[in-house]
């Protein structure tokens, strides 16, 4: 049985470069004949359809439109061709952090994203002390801007709110990149109970480790373009990423495995 | 309990993530916009040690200003009863439009590390500085209430009526133009200086330091064209409720110093107002796809 939950069809976002900011440079540049701005396709023609329960790993060097494709499924992009269509509610993290103001502090900043993602008020002041508590962040620094958070914490803190949303799709973008190992752990056991309460979840990472522990399917991107679509190994085989570790050590311990894969992470 | 989680999802319907529905979603997240305005209350003089009261400072030095040298120095005073009311009545309006004009246009670049990340209708930021800027007009409404009960004022349903039209109109143009300029000014800072020159011209295109009758006189049928300024008929009718009655001959004042036909100018100026915010949320949808990649 399959329910489709996310459904991508040709999506294609370009972006515009802008090479002269002001009116002066912009005259000059018209008036020696050089280009003022192009154009390039972060993503290009990009379709699949993704189920309940699928756990999608998302892989592919930097710049090949990982980012942009996820903004695009939680809807802070729309693409300037194709559709993007979901179902339920969506939550997560884009390129490491949540979307926190600077200068707002921590507990207002809980709220508000919160919010955003959807919660009301009641499901906030229910599950508010949960995610402060998953968060690990001291209450002292709850009363302060979130500006002067490492980035640690400020990740910890917008991992923890995005995970307390009961979504039906949750987006995760390199979000163990700045983690501790201890941190890192526990999101990863969060991130698998995710996966295997049938929910669905999107998984960005560049650590094969992790990805063969997290997903079910990988999907490759490639200057915009999906390349690849199917299984994990084969995925990972295919963007070299397995080259620097010996893959045959059928005695390997999974969880030391995985560990130390956690590192690639960063 | 995945069967049960699958019959759930099954019912959900297949959405467009990107919120589409612009002010109308703002409306229906109403949780979501008293949070934005209750911490851009608190954030709008974050930093500032006199904090709130640059609300009040702001208009009172303005109305000293002009007080001093429009009524004293150049002599209206003894033209227009009661002139300090007569331009408290202005200072209210315009100062409200241009807080809301000025504070909307930089709100979503302000806001920037949430638009960049976060899906929700972008609409709700201008919206909630059009709040905030309502929220300071309260205290202001009071100090004018207290100056006219002193005066020997009497509040009249008539007047109620007006102050009730004036605020929606301001209200909506005010949403309209903050909607329209903030998402300019994600693409050039050039239009917050933009607004800079347009907030000078709503002072001067009111009856405020001026009375009504001067426009009547000197532009006679022309004066309709001054008319057509939302602003200056919000101001009118802010004039009408508290202004008119705090003098000794209120219904010569009217005729006067009033327009003919001031209400059906009120109730026609909201229509318009209404779509005036339906282009500009038109342009606002135009430029939104933009927005998350230019700010």
């Amino acid at each position: 049985m399959s329910l489709e939950t996310i459904r991508c069809e040709n999506v294609t976002k370009e972006f515009t470069l802008r090479y002269h900011r002001t009116f002066k440079q912009v005259t000059v540049a018209l008036a020696k004949g050089r280009k003022v701005s192009d154009t390039f396709r972060a993503v290009d023609d990009v379709s699949f359809t993704v189920s309940a329960g699928e756990s999608i790993g998302l892989m592919g060097l930097n710049g090949s439109g990982k980012s942009t494709l996820l903004k695009m499924i939680n809807g802070v992009m729309r693409p300037d061709h194709g559709t993007v269509r979901t179902r339920g509610r969506i939550a997560g993290l884009i390129a490491t952090g949540a979307g926190f103001h600077p200068q707002l502090s921590g507990e207002e900043n809980i709220r508000l994203n919160a919010a955003i993602l959807g919660m009301s008020e009641k499901e906030i002041d229910r599950k508010y002390d949960e995610i402060v508590a998953f968060s690990e962040i001291d209450t002292k620094f709850l009363k302060t801007e979130v500006g002067h958070y490492s980035s640690g914490m400020s990740a910890r803190l917008g991992f923890s709110v995005a995970i307390h949303v009961d979504s039906e799709i949750f987006l995760a973008d390199e979000v163990l990149a700045v983690g501790d190992r201890p941190f890192k752990r526990k999101c990863l056991k969060k991130m698998e109970q995710i996966r295997d309460s049938g929910r669905t979840l999107f998984y960005v990472s560049h650590a094969a480790g992790s990805v063969r522990r997290m997903c079910t399917r990988v999907l490759v991107l490639e200057k915009g373009r999906l390349i690849f679509d199917g299984d994990v190994d084969e995925g990972i085989k295919l963007l070299h990423y397995d080259e620097d570790k010996e893959e045959n050590e059928p005695d390997r311990d999974e969880d030391t495995d995985a560990d130390e894969e956690l590192g690639a992470d960063i | 309990m995945t069967d049960a989680y699958h019959a759930r999802v099954e019912e959900l319907p297949w959405v467009d993530p990107a919120p589409r529905n612009g002010l109308l979603e703002v409306f229906k997240r109403r949780y979501l916009l008293r949070l934005l305005v209750r911490r851009e209350i608190s954030a709008r003089y974050s930093g500032s040690f006199l904090g709130l009261m640059w609300s009040y400072i702001n208009p009172l030095s303005q109305f000293f200003i002009y007080f001093f040298v429009i009524g004293v120095l150049i002599g209206l005073h003894k033209n227009v009863p009661n002139f300090a009311i007569h331009m408290f009545c202005g200072i209210i309006l315009t100062h409200y439009f241009q807080e809301t004009f000025n504070a909307g246009t930089r709100s979503i670049v302000r806001n920037k590390a949430i638009v960049r990340k976060m899906a929700m209708p972008n609409e709700m930021f201008p919206v909630a500085s059009m709040l905030v800027s309502l929220y300071h007009v309260g205290p202001q409404m009071i100090i004018l209430l207290i100056a006219c009960l002193a005066y020997g004022w009497v509040p009249d349903p008539g007047g109620m009526l007006a102050v009730v039209l004036a605020l929606l109109i301001i209200m909506i143009l005010g949403t309209a133009m903050a909607l329209l300029f903030s998402a300019a000014n994600v693409f050039f800072r050039d239009w917050s200086s933009v607004v800079n020159i347009l907030t000078n011209l709503v002072r001067f295109g009111v009856p405020m330091i001026y009375p009504y009758s001067i426009v009547d006189e000197r532009f006679g049928e022309l004066a309709r064209f001054y008319l057509l300024n939302p602003i200056a008929d919000a101001v009118l009718l802010f004039q009408r409720a508290f202004w008119v009655g705090t003098t000794d001959h209120p219904e010569e004042l009217a005729r006067t110093d009033l327009p003919e036909h001031l209400f059906l100018i009120g109730f026609a100026m909201i229509p318009v107002c209404l779509v005036i915010l339906v282009i500009a949320q038109w342009v606002f949808s135009r430029l939104e796809r933009k927005i998350p990649e230019r700010i």
